[in-house]
């Protein structure tokens, strides 16, 4: 247990504070501590959590994007009209070809970074300017109100009243971010891709020696956000059941916070699914209480703001100073004994 | 031993952008032989193991025969599936990884399937582990471990990958004594076992202790092959540089000038304690002892990047209480740091921007920078110190080691210092140009600086400074005067 | 042809050659493909366009040179901005008087400041990444500015102010003078002071700077918060030119400035970098977007043109520098 603590220093740590913070506001407002609440704030993180898992796989591998959430709008975009030509399509279409979009315009960066050996940064905010502006341009602005009904209605996997009269809902996003959450998972921790992934991210140059192909690590961890930014899109088009150009844009960086306040870091080789849901979680349960509790909605922005300053700060200094020293010097004595 | 070499290469040729780094070179290596490949900087050795790697090609008309069949075209894919390991300088490891990921990780990424097997990847870390006869905790981060740990990792890695051959490139640069010793044992145990292993390393003491042969190269080109019965530190040295290097002691008496720099009873816990000693004008004195003995550790608290927690520092009889190294560089104490590439000078910036670096408030005019007053200070000490650049305008990383110390001596120089700690000056420095840097160090002292040499190479300050105090574990253990003590005695001392 | 680029890096610096390049093709394309492109009216828009984006591009500069980021910048602005309303507002609002609009620019830059040093501190002393503390900045900003704003406008401002944003001086436009005369301030603080010295050392080597003696806590905090500063400066431009202040005005442009930086030669990695090639830079960015209005595309096409425009400078980079180790010359 101890070592269980002391290699995920931040997931506990996150865990500990988000804990805190619901007792904390389960006092301050009786609607918080319901089951019903707890899906309103899934219902409500399901896309964020899908773009933040796809952007821990860039950054582990050492990477970073700031393109993700414009191009999610471009694959919106492009879905829907695709779809309309199709005369109508279904889930599966759509699936598969906003993955497909998604995939495209993660490879795009992929090969700006790899082939024209352009940092991450200055590669993907190009992008996310050529993305943007080229989508601004062709759409003139113009949002799609009428979806295709099966892509707007709400699809319920289960719902129930609740003595209370409030219902619990589990919805079509919220179960796809469990299946993006899972397939991450699985992808990162249980296959040799992960394994090189992690490497790569941790040492490139100790990577490329051991003979990993740099290449194709950068068109799958890119790849896999455009394929996560895909879903995310079309999962938000359902959502909102509407297609608004601008609808995502600031997004990539409320995401980017999130997931490294997570505990994924800048530069590779660290982070975690579990973190970067947490981190998603922690940002909305704060805003879903302080709503709850009748803040404005101005000033929980203000205080979420700060919040997210004050913890991405503290954990630069990092989170496992602030462990009890008793249980620090306690897991060094384990380790070193024979 | 059998008779035919395990790995032999003929008429190995690589040219880069017009220069030849490889000048046809032979070598050869036996199964289960400690083979030394020794050399001065840029003498071609690590471009020949990058040839055997398979990393670089080599020009037409190279033989490459491993366990007596051809290889017309070395991978490094092939170079590892025929046992061919590289331990690099900077190990190449994951430190977020567990130490069993890292030993496993050629498993981590080969696995059936795609699928990681993580019992599978324990399983072999404890086996190669076991074979090396070492116990670490092998799900404990990597980053965590001490760098001589990592160092045993980094091998047993190689053991995973069923090496017949071990290349180590500089292994023991960053251990203390007791852990390179531990190292050597285990590069013993290695090659009892069968497994040649090639030794690259610039501590001569220990390469004549573990090796049976050793290849010199010079310039791209053989020097020989030696048996390293009968081979001495100093012959090694002359087949390396071509030169023959006489030292005689200089040390004098300075007694009468005027003490400088008094410590007294300086304390850091953990780090040193109770060390006390005089500095005087124009004298050299020398700290050695081995890594971990507090020596750097004592040179940043005098160059007041740290606090004491006991004692006192006294400079020219004033007590002094440095805040930061900016108080004790205002104060004359300049450090010149061991770690030159990423402490000492700021590698990617200009040999101009270096050299001034610490001396800004010296090239101000009306408050501002004064790019004339900058081109005279730069100009003057590049003449002074004899340092061959191209332009000032040059980033510093395009010289040599040799060039790039005597700029980091200038930039501490155009300080006009009153005390300059050099902190393994020599680090990274070819032979024949250490003999430069301390030619000026002799010459500053005579013009009156006071000098602390700090080297955990006995001869080093046995040879250039007036007194040699010798640390052991954050004490000063012993002051000796080199016109009255021999090398070996002092050596025997350090080593004991 | 070889003599001409020697001569050129001479006297201009090897980082000018890209976005002077880039500049006469510009100008080539645009002076071909629309004939109205080379005139006064094009440079009038241009003149009036500029100083807004280069002002905070200058902002993201100096964090840049020192390998850092500030992606506070265009709230910081806004910030600054509502300082400035806030007092002519409490003072007479439209009838405020001059000495009220010195003190609203006072407050203004000790606003921008204030946000620039709070960052610098915490970047400098828990030696996070700038992207993370400037990010949570940013959001931190945004919501306090929304909070005190509710999200609308403020507005009604004496009618003097509004020359600062459209009246000319000399021929030249205020806004713009206003940019020249801080590009020059920033010039001459990147080449000759000692502050422009050590943050371009704490670009390349932080640890190195440290062990020379560079003060590097101090650097960092004052580069931040000059770059808060100088976004109060282009806070009070933007209240001058909208005769309004909005949080989120401007957001667009935070993108866009590390762009114009990297366009105009400055390393990504930090250490490395001139004001005067991304003030050409900027002219190019401006250049193309006049040009592509004046054909009848918007301003979106435009956007996504530097983005194109900033691939295609990148590329040759990396190709130049390919070519030049192929043929075994140093870079």
């Amino acid at each position: 247990m101890r070592r269980l603590v002391s290699s995920h220093t931040t997931e506990f740590a996150l865990l500990a504070v988000m804990v805190l913070l619901c007792i904390g506001l389960s006092f301050g407002t009786d609607r918080f501590l319901t089951v019903s609440n707890a899906f309103d704030v899934l219902n409500v993180s399901a896309v964020n959590i899908i773009f933040a898992v796809g952007l821990l796989v860039v950054l582990i591998s050492g990477g970073i994007d700031i393109s993700f959430a414009v191009a999610a709008s471009v694959v919106q975009y492009v879905t829907v009209l695709a779809l309309s030509a199709l005369g109508g399509g279904n889930w599966a279409e759509g699936f598969i070809i906003a993955g497909l979009v998604g995939i495209g315009l993660g490879s795009i960066n992929a090969f700006l970074i790899y082939r024209l050996q352009i940092i991450s940064i200055v590669a993907t905010i190009s992008t996310f300017n050529i993305f943007f502006g080229l989508l601004m341009f062709f759409t003139k602005g113009v949002s799609i109100y009428n979806l295709p009904d099966w892509l707007s209605n709400r699809v319920v996997f289960y719902e129930r009243e609740m003595a209370d009269g409030s219902w619990v809902e589990l919805t079509l996003p919220v179960v796809v971010m469990i299946l993006c959450c899972i397939a991450t998972w699985f992808m990162m921790s249980r296959t040799t891709i992960g394994r090189k992934l992690y490497a790569f991210g941790d040492n490139p140059e100790g990577a490329r020696r051991f003979g990993i192909n740099i290449g194709a690590m950068h068109v799958i961890s890119f790849g896999w956000l455009g394929l996560m930014a895909g879903i995310a899109g079309l999962m938000q088009a359902h959502y909102a059941q509407e297609v608004v150009p601008n609808a995502l844009y600031g997004r990539e960086l409320d995401v980017l916070a999130a997931t490294v306040l997570g505990g994924a870091r800048l530069g590779g080789g660290k982070g975690s699914v579990l973190g970067c849901v947490l981190g998603v979680l922690l940002v909305s349960i704060t805003q879903n209480g302080l709503n709850l509790m009748g803040v404005s909605p101005f000033a929980f922005k203000m205080i979420v703001g700060a919040i997210i300053l004050v913890a991405i700060t503290l954990s630069s200094a990092r989170f496992d100073r602030l462990l009890p020293n008793a249980m620090k010097a306690s897991a060094r004595k384990r380790s070193q004994r024979p | 031993m059998s008779a035919e070499p395990l790995l032999s290469l003929k008429n190995i040729k690589v040219t880069f952008g017009g220069v030849r780094a490889l000048k046809g070179v032979s070598f050869e290596v036996n199964a289960g032989e400690v083979h030394c490949l020794a050399g001065e900087n840029g003498c071609g050795k690590s471009t020949l193991i990058k040839v055997i790697t398979g990393v670089y090609k080599p020009e037409e008309g190279a033989e490459i025969v491993f366990d007596g069949k051809p290889v017309s075209a070395m991978t490094p894919t092939l170079a590892q599936s025929l046992g061919i390991q590289v331990i690099w300088q900077d190990l190449a490891l994951f430190g977020e990884m567990s130490v069993a990921e890292n030993i496993g990780f050629q498993l981590a990424v080969t696995g059936t399937y795609g699928m990681v097997d993580k019992h599978a990847i324990d399983e072999a870390a404890e086996k190669a582990l076991a074979r090396l006869g070492v116990r670490l905790d092998i799900h404990k981060p990597l980053k965590e471990l001490p760098i001589a740990q990592r160092q045993i990792v980094a091998i047993a890695r190689a053991l995973v990958g069923e090496a017949r051959l071990v290349f180590m490139d500089e292994p023991t640069a960053s251990l203390t004594q007791s852990e390179a010793d531990y190292l050597i044992e285990i590069v013993r145990n290695l090659s009892a076992s069968g497994v040649a292993v090639v030794f690259v390393s610039h501590r001569l003491a220990e390469v004549l202790e573990i090796s049976h042969r050793i290849t010199i190269l010079r310039d791209g080109s053989l020097v020989g092959v030696y048996p390293v019965e009968g081979m001495t530190q100093s012959r090694v040295t002359e087949l390396m540089t071509g030169r023959n290097f006489d030292s005689a002691v200089i040390a004098s008496d300075h007694d009468e000038a005027p003490v400088v720099l008094s410590v007294r009873n300086l304390t850091r816990h953990g780090e040193f304690r109770n060390v006390s000693f005089d500095l005087r004008r124009g004298e050299t004195l020398g700290i050695t002892g081995l890594l971990g003995a507090g020596r750097t550790e004592l040179a940043l608290t005098l160059f007041g990047m740290h606090r004491p927690h006991e004692g006192e520092i006294l400079l020219e009889g004033q007590k002094v209480d440095f805040a930061s190294n900016r108080d004790a560089i205002r104060a004359g104490v300049a450090y010149l740091s061991e770690d030159r590439l990423s402490l000492g000078l700021n590698q990617p910036q200009s040999i101009a921007d270096n050299l001034v670096m610490a001396s800004l408030d010296r090239i101000l005019s009306h408050g501002l920078i004064s790019p004339a007053k900058k081109r005279d200070v730069v100009s003057h000490w590049i003449s002074a110190l004899g340092v061959k650049i191209g332009t000032p305008d040059d980033p510093i990383r395009t010289l040599s080691g040799g060039n790039q110390q005597r700029v980091a001596i200038a930039k501490w120089l155009a300080i006009s210092p009153k005390i300059l700690i050099l902190d393994a000056p020599t680090v990274g420095v070819d032979v024949g140009a250490r003999a430069g840097i301390f030619e000026i160090v002799r010459k500053l002292a005579a013009e009156g600086l006071s000098i602390i040499i700090i080297s955990d190479e006995p001869p080093e300050v046995y040879f250039n400074a007036d007194r040699v105090i010798h640390m052991v574990e954050g004490r000063l253990e012993a002051v000796y005067d080199p016109r009255h003590t021999s090398l070996s005695e002092l050596e025997s001392a350090v080593y004991a | 042809m070889k003599t001409f680029i020697q001569t050129f890096n001479a006297r201009f610096g090897a980082d000018m050659a890209g976005p002077v390049v880039a500049f006469i093709a510009v100008m080539v394309i645009f002076g071909l493909a629309a004939d109205n492109f080379l005139s006064m009216a094009t440079f009038g828009s241009v003149a009036f366009q500029l100083p807004e984006l280069g002002l905070l591009t200058l902002a993201m500069l100096l964090p840049l040179l020192t390998g850092g980021i500030n992606l506070s910048i265009t709230f910081a602005a806004n910030l600054s901005g509502l300082a400035a309303a806030w007092v002519l507002q409490s003072h007479g609002g439209v009838d405020a008087s001059a000495g009220v609009f010195a003190l609203a620019c006072v407050a203004a830059l000790v606003t921008g400041g204030a946000a620039g040093a709070l960052t610098g501190v915490a970047i400098a002393y828990t030696r996070a990444h700038p992207i993370l503390v400037t990010l949570s900045m940013m959001i931190f900003l945004r919501g306090l500015g929304e909070f005190l704003t509710r999200g609308g406008d403020v507005s009604g401002f004496p009618d003097y102010v509004a020359p600062i944003g459209h009246g000319s001086l000399f021929g030249l436009p205020i806004p713009l003078l206003i940019f020249i005369v801080c590009v020059a301030v920033w010039h001459v603080l990147l080449t000759r002071s000692k502050l422009g010295f050590g943050l371009l050392m704490i670009g390349s080597n932080m640890e190195a700077a440290d062990y020379s003696g560079l003060n590097t806590r101090k650097i960092v905090v004052l580069v931040y918060t000059l770059s808060g500063i100088m976004c109060a400066i282009a806070g009070i431009i933007m209240l001058a030119r909208f005769n309004s202040v909005r949080v989120g005005h401007g957001e667009s442009y935070l993108l866009i400035t590390v762009l114009a930086a990297f366009l105009g030669g400055i390393n990504p990695f930090g250490g490395f970098g001139r004001v005067l090639p991304v003030f050409v830079a900027l002219i190019v960015l401006q250049l193309l977007s006049s040009g592509l209005n004046l054909m009848g595309a918007n301003q979106h096409l435009a956007t996504a043109l530097w983005g194109v425009l900033m691939i295609v400078v990148m590329a040759a980079r990396t190709i130049v520098s390919k070519f030049r180790i192929f043929t075994g010359k140093k870079v």
